[in-house]
C-alpha cells in the first residue's frame, strides 16, 4: 500500500494543479471530523458531570435492579410465619396467590406445629418451629436459634446464610429467601411465570391443570349452573382482580382511539388548511402566510401542553389524548401537506385550467389524485408515531395505557404487570406498523416512501 | 366529468366496449370509495362514543366550559408572566408558593443567577441533545448490519432490524420507570428512555437510506480488494452522511419534545416544573413556562431546518418518516 509510484516531476506537478482539490485538502475537510468528534466527546463528558452519572451510577441499587427484572417473568409467594402460642402460623398478604386453605406443597406442616419450606427440593429446604430454625442448604443442616432478643445464625454458617443485625437472611438463590426474625419469618418463594393469569383465587377453576379444563370445557358437570363452563372461564378470565384482563384491554382501546381518532381528524382538518397554505393554490400571500404561521402554532405547543390543558378542561380519559393529537398534528400534517401540494407537477392543473373547469375542479382532478398517496403516507406515519405518543400522553393524565402503565410501576411490586402490558404494546405496535406498511406499499408501491 | 356525454357520440365499436370496460371500472371504484368511507364513518363515530364513554368528563357536558378554565387560569397581571419567568419578586408575594419566585433561582455567584424555569429549559434541551447523539452513535453503528446489501438477507439483518424494532416500540415511560427505580428519579432515566427509542427510530430510518445507496462505488473499491470495513467506510459513508445527518437534526427536534414530556411523568427538567404548575394552579408559572416552551421548540426547529437545508443542498426528505 505505501510503495512510492515512480511519476516523473513533470507529470507530479501536472497531476497536482489538476486534483488540488483532492491533494491539497484544506485545514477543516482534514481535521473537521477530529475536531468534531472532539467537541462531541467534551460535551457529552461535562453533560455526565452536569447530570451526576457517576454518582447516580455509584449510587445505584443493582440488587433491586435485578429482583424487578425477575419479577417480570417470574412471580413471588410472600407468607409470614409466624410464631404464635408456640405454633406456627402461615399468614398471607391481601395480594394472596392462594385461597384459604390451599394445600401448597412447598409450604407444608409438620406434625409439632411447625412448617417445612421447601425451596425446589429436600435438599434446600427450612424446617420452622418456634424455638428452632433448621436451614437445610445444599443437604447440610444449619440450626437458627430463636430467643427473644432474635435469630442467631451457627458459627460455621455459608455465605448463603447471614447475620444481619437481629436476622438471619437465607438465600436460596432463584427460588427465593427467608429473614428469620424473633416473632416470625418472612418466607419469599419464586416460580417462573406469571401466577394466577387466567383465573384468580376466587374462581372455581382455579388451580386446575390444562388437561382437567379442558375436559371441563368438552364434558363435565356445570360448575356454575347458569353458564356453560366455557362462558364462565370466560367471565372468570375477563374478570380476574389480579391481573384485569378486561379492564387492561378496554385501556388499551382507549390508548389506541386516542392515536386512531386524533390521527384522523387531524388528516381532515389539514387537507382543506392545507390548501389554503400552498403558494401555488392560494395566490393570496397573506392567506399563505397566515395559515403557515397557525400550523407552526399548533406544531410548536408541545403535546404535553395540550394535554394537561385538555385535561384540566374534560377529566382524564381518551377525550383530552384526541383533542391533544388532533391539535399538534393538524399543524404538523398542515405544514407537511402544503409543502407536498407546492411540489406537484403544475402540467396536470394546467390541463384541467385550459379546459375551462372551475377552481374547484381544478384541484380536485389537477391536485388530488397528484398529493392524496403521499397525504395517505404521511397520516399512516403519524398514526404509528401517535400509537407511541398515546402511551405517553395517557400517563401524564389522559388515561389509556399509559395510566395503568404508570399505576403498576408505582407500586414497584406489579413487574409482571408491567411486563404483560408492555408485552401487549409491542403486540399492537408490530400489528399497526405491518397494517400501514401493507397500505403504504398498495398505495405508492415500495420505492416512493 | 359526466359519463353521459359520450353516449349518442358516434364511437366505434371498438371504442365503445373500451367505454363500457371503463365506466364498469368507475363504478366499482366509486361504490369502492363509498364503501370505504362508510367504514371510517362507523369506525370513527363507535371510536367517539366508546371515548366519549371511556372519560370521566362527557364531552358535550362539558364543552360549553372548555373556556372557563382559560378564564380563571389566568395570571394576575401580564408582568406576572414576565417575572415568573425570570424569578423576579411579585409584589403579590404572600408568602405563599404561588407567588413565590425568587426561591428557586439558581445562584452562580453572590449576585449573578439563572431563572429556574431557563435553567429546567437547559436540562430539557441537554437530555434531547445528549439522548439524540448517543443514540444516533448506536443507530450509526447499527444500521450497516441491517442493510440487505451490506450483509445480505441472513441472520445478522433479522437479528439486528428485529433489535431496533423492540427498541422503537418499547414505551419509554417503562425504561423511564425501571431505571428511576434503580437509580432514583431523574434526568438519566429519561436520557435512557429517549436514547433507546432514537436507536430503535434512526437504525431504521439509516438502514434504508444504506439500502438506496449506489452500489457502484462499493464495487469499485471490490474491484481493488478492499476489506468489507473499507468498503463501507469509502463507498457508503460519503454517500449516506448527508441523510444520516438530516434525519437526526429531525429527531433531535423530535427528541426535545419528547423529553419534555417525560419530563412531566418523572424524568425531571421543564415538563416536570410544568405539570406542577398546572396541577397547582399557578397560572402565571405555567404561562412562563408555554412561552418559554413555545420559543424553544420554533427556535429549534427553524435553527434545523435551516443547518439541514445547507447540510442536503435543499434534497427533499420525508419529514413524516422521520417523524415515526
Amino acid at each position: 500500500m505505501h510503495s512510492t509510484p515512480l511519476i516523473p516531476l513533470a507529470d507530479r506537478a501536472r497531476i497536482e494543479t489538476q486534483y488540488a482539490d483532492v491533494l491539497q485538502r484544506s485545514f477543516l475537510q482534514r481535521f473537521g471530523l477530529l475536531i468534531g468528534l472532539g467537541v462531541v466527546t467534551l460535551y457529552l463528558a461535562l453533560s455526565a458531570v452536569f447530570f451526576h452519572v457517576v454518582p447516580a451510577l455509584q449510587a445505584a441499587q443493582w440488587d433491586r435492579a435485578s429482583a424487578y427484572l425477575q419479577d417480570w417473568v417470574s412471580w413471588r409467594a410472600q407468607p409470614r410465619l409466624r410464631f404464635e402460642d408456640g405454633k406456627v402460623t402461615p399468614r398471607w398478604t391481601l395480594r394472596g396467590q392462594y385461597p384459604e386453605g390451599a394445600e401448597i406443597d412447598w409450604l407444608r406442616p409438620r406434625a409439632d406445629g411447625g412448617y417445612t419450606v421447601y425451596y425446589g427440593n429436600a435438599e434446600n429446604r427450612l424446617e420452622v418451629t418456634p424455638k428452632r430454625v433448621d436451614a437445610i442448604i445444599g443437604g447440610v443442616l444449619y440450626p437458627v436459634d430463636i430467643s427473644d432478643t432474635g435469630a442467631r445464625a451457627p458459627d460455621n454458617a455459608p455465605a448463603s446464610l447471614r447475620q444481619e443485625g437481629e436476622k438471619v437472611v437465607v438465600r436460596y438463590g432463584f427460588a427465593g429467601q427467608a429473614e428469620i426474625r424473633a416473632s416470625q419469618v418472612y418466607v419469599q418463594r419464586r416460580f417462573l411465570g406469571w401466577a394466577n393469569f387466567l383465573f384468580d383465587t376466587r374462581s372455581v377453576f382455579w388451580g386446575k391443570s390444562f388437561g382437567e379444563l379442558a375436559g371441563l370445557v368438552v364434558s363435565g358437570e356445570r360448575l356454575d349452573p347458569a353458564l356453560s363452563n366455557i362462558a364462565a372461564m370466560g367471565r372468570d378470565i375477563w374478570h380476574n382482580t389480579t391481573w384485569q384482563h378486561g379492564e387492561i384491554f378496554s385501556q388499551l382501546m382507549q390508548t389506541l382511539v386516542m392515536a386512531f381518532v386524533g390521527t384522523l381528524l387531524g388528516t381532515l382538518a389539514a387537507f382543506p388548511l392545507a390548501f389554503i397554505a400552498a403558494r401555488n393554490i392560494t395566490r393570496s400571500r397573506a392567506a399563505n402566510w397566515g395559515m403557515k404561521r397557525v400550523f407552526d402554532f399548533l406544531r410548536s405547543i408541545d403535546m404535553l401542553i395540550w394535554a394537561l390543558f385538555f385535561t384540566r378542561s374534560f377529566g382524564p380519559g381518551p377525550i383530552p389524548g384526541i383533542a391533544s393529537i388532533f391539535f399538534t398534528d393538524s399543524g404538523a400534517l398542515g405544514k407537511v401537506y402544503s409543502e407536498a401540494i407546492e411540489n406537484i407537477d403544475e402540467k396536470q392543473r394546467e390541463g384541467v385550467k385550459s379546459l375551462g373547469a372551475a377552481s374547484t375542479l381544478v384541484n380536485r382532478y389537477g391536485v388530488v389524485p397528484q398529493v392524496l398517496p403521499v397525504f395517505v403516507s404521511q397520516s399512516l406515519y403519524f398514526f404509528e408515531s401517535n400509537i407511541r405518543s398515546a402511551t405517553v400522553i395517557g400517563a401524564v393524565g389522559a388515561g389509556g395505557i399509559g395510566l395503568k402503565l404508570l399505576e403498576a410501576m408505582g407500586t414497584n411490586a406489579d413487574w409482571d404487570k408491567v411486563a404483560y402490558m408492555v408485552l401487549l404494546i409491542l403486540g399492537v405496535v408490530f400489528i399497526f406498523d405491518n397494517i400501514s406498511n401493507t397500505l403504504r406499499w398498495k398505495l405508492i408501491g415500495k420505492q416512493g416512501h | 366529468m359526466s359519463t353521459a356525454t359520450f353516449g349518442g357520440s358516434g364511437l366505434g365499436p371498438q371504442a365503445e366496449t373500451t367505454m363500457r370496460h371503463y365506466q364498469s371500472q368507475l363504478q366499482r371504484r366509486r361504490l369502492y370509495t363509498v364503501l370505504s368511507i362508510l367504514i371510517f364513518a362507523v369506525l370513527i363515530v363507535a371510536s367517539l362514543d366508546f371515548a366519549n364513554r371511556a372519560n370521566s368528563g362527557k364531552f358535550f357536558e362539558r364543552l360549553p366550559y372548555l373556556f372557563d378554565f382559560l378564564k380563571t387560569f389566568s395570571p394576575d397581571s401580564p408582568m406576572e408572566v414576565f417575572r415568573a419567568m425570570f424569578d423576579l419578586p411579585s409584589p403579590l408575594a404572600d408568602g405563599s408558593l404561588k407567588y413565590d419566585y425568587t426561591s428557586d433561582r439558581i445562584y452562580i455567584t453572590e449576585s449573578l443567577y439563572i431563572p429556574h424555569f431557563i435553567y429546567q429549559l437547559v436540562v430539557t434541551i441537554n437530555i434531547a441533545l445528549v439522548s439524540t447523539l448517543v443514540g444516533s452513535s448506536f443507530a450509526f453503528l447499527l444500521c450497516f448490519f441491517a442493510s440487505t446489501n451490506l450483509v445480505g438477507a441472513g441472520a445478522t439483518r433479522f437479528v439486528v432490524r428485529r433489535i431496533m424494532e423492540v427498541l422503537r416500540a418499547f414505551p419509554e415511560i417503562v425504561i423511564a420507570g425501571l431505571i428511576a427505580a434503580i437509580l432514583s428519579i431523574g434526568p438519566i432515566a429519561a436520557i435512557a428512555a429517549i436514547t433507546i427509542h432514537t436507536i430503535g427510530a434512526l437504525g431504521k430510518l439509516f438502514f434504508e437510506v444504506v439500502e438506496n445507496a449506489d452500489m457502484k462505488a462499493d464495487e469499485g473499491l471490490r474491484a481493488v480488494g478492499a476489506s468489507w470495513l473499507e468498503r463501507v467506510r469509502y463507498a457508503i459513508v460519503p454517500q449516506v452522511m448527508p441523510n444520516f445527518v438530516s434525519y437526526t437534526l429531525l429527531r433531535a427536534e423530535v427528541n426535545v419534545r419528547a423529553s419534555t414530556i417525560i419530563g412531566a411523568v418523572g424524568g425531571g427538567g421543564i415538563g416536570e416544573v410544568f405539570r406542577l404548575a398546572i396541577g397547582r394552579d399557578h397560572a402565571a408559572k405555567a404561562y412562563a413556562i408555554i412561552i418559554l416552551l413555545l420559543v424553544t421548540v420554533i427556535a429549534v426547529d427553524q435553527f434545523s431546518a435551516w443547518l439541514r437545508r445547507r447540510l442536503t443542498h435543499g434534497a427533499p426528505l420525508d419529514i413524516a418518516k422521520g417523524v415515526a
